[in-house]
């Protein structure tokens, strides 16, 4: 039975958010669109199972809604920051730097998240993973102390994301 | 009717933060004058400027009758691309070696972009470096 589910439906929350994607972009809830919207997250999840055969060992949704609302409260403070410095810091003055995170995390979902999550916040950019994947380079728009904001990334978004993949 | 006068207002002010944020991204595209870090404006400051165009244009849709849901999803579709298509313009810099050489990773041997096979797969940049 479980067998058979897991084949029929690799990805259970692939199917779910399909389903709702799919009635979204209709713009209003009809039972035949929202069939067709299951149908749709059942049969695409089969047919590109084979690109992405370890699904995730477990997923907290309600830790990753919390974790979405810290980064979207982050979002708005970074770009309130990054516009600041855009119009105040004289480029003579401005110090970017590269800074390393190395990574505890070793789900690729998980460094994907992280790593989408370090772009959209304060002035940091990720720009590339270690060829074996231990660590993420990360590019800071203006910074006094690299330390302290590869410590915050570790503290802030990587120990909530491990909690979410735990 | 004064529902609708609120709406308005709200849509006036958030078309003026969206705009405004939109406008310090193209500065910041043009001012900057190192690759890595023209690359910061538009990822950043370009994703509240539009999130707050969609918002005004969800409150008008919600004030004068046709709700649409379409923005949130324009919205999350934008959210989840944007890193990507940084991550890719970061990546033909390093690789094209526009910007400053990142530093060495702690426990492996280099940075996925680096190592290339025209390096011979490399273990460092140094061999990169003449070859460039």
């Amino acid at each position: 039975m479980e067998r058979a589910f897991r084949w029929l439906l690799p990805h259970p929350f692939l199917t779910i958010l399909l389903a709702i994607v799919w009635t979204m972009l209709q713009n209003e809830v009809s039972a035949g669109m929202v069939v067709f919207g299951i149908i749709l997250g059942i049969i695409i999840p089969w047919s590109t199972s084979i690109w992405w055969p370890d699904t995730p060992q477990s997923f907290h949704v309600w830790r990753m809604v919390r974790y979405s609302l810290i980064v979207l409260y982050d979002i708005i403070l970074a770009n309130i920051e990054v516009a600041w410095i855009v119009l105040t810091v004289p480029n003579a003055k401005l110090k970017p730097a590269w800074i390393v995170v190395p990574l505890e995390l070793i789900q690729p979902e998980a460094i994907t998240v992280l790593a989408g999550t370090i772009t959209l916040t304060p002035g940091t950019v990720s720009a590339d993973l270690s060829d074996e994947g231990h660590s993420l380079l990360v590019h800071v728009l203006h910074t006094d102390d690299p330390d302290a904001v590869r410590d915050e990334i570790k503290t802030r978004y990587e120990a909530r994301l491990k909690e979410i993949f735990a | 009717m004064s529902g609708e006068i609120i709406g308005t207002y709200a849509v006036a002010i958030c078309l003026l933060i969206g705009a405004g944020f939109v406008t310090v991204g193209v500065i910041g595209l043009l001012k900057f004058n190192d690759p890595m870090t023209r690359l910061h404006a538009p990822t950043k400051v370009g994703t509240i400027g539009i999130g707050m165009l969609l918002l005004a244009s969800m409150i008008h849709s919600f004030t004068f009758g046709q709700t649409s849901l379409h923005e949130l999803l324009i919205m999350s579709f934008l959210f989840v691309t944007a890193p990507i298509s940084a991550n890719f313009i970061a990546k033909v810099n390093i690789h094209r070696r526009a910007c400053e050489t990142p530093p060495e990773p702690p426990r492996d041997d280099t940075w996925s972009t680096l190592n290339s096979p025209e390096n011979g797969r490399s273990t460092s940049g140094d061999d990169a470096e003449k070859a460039a």
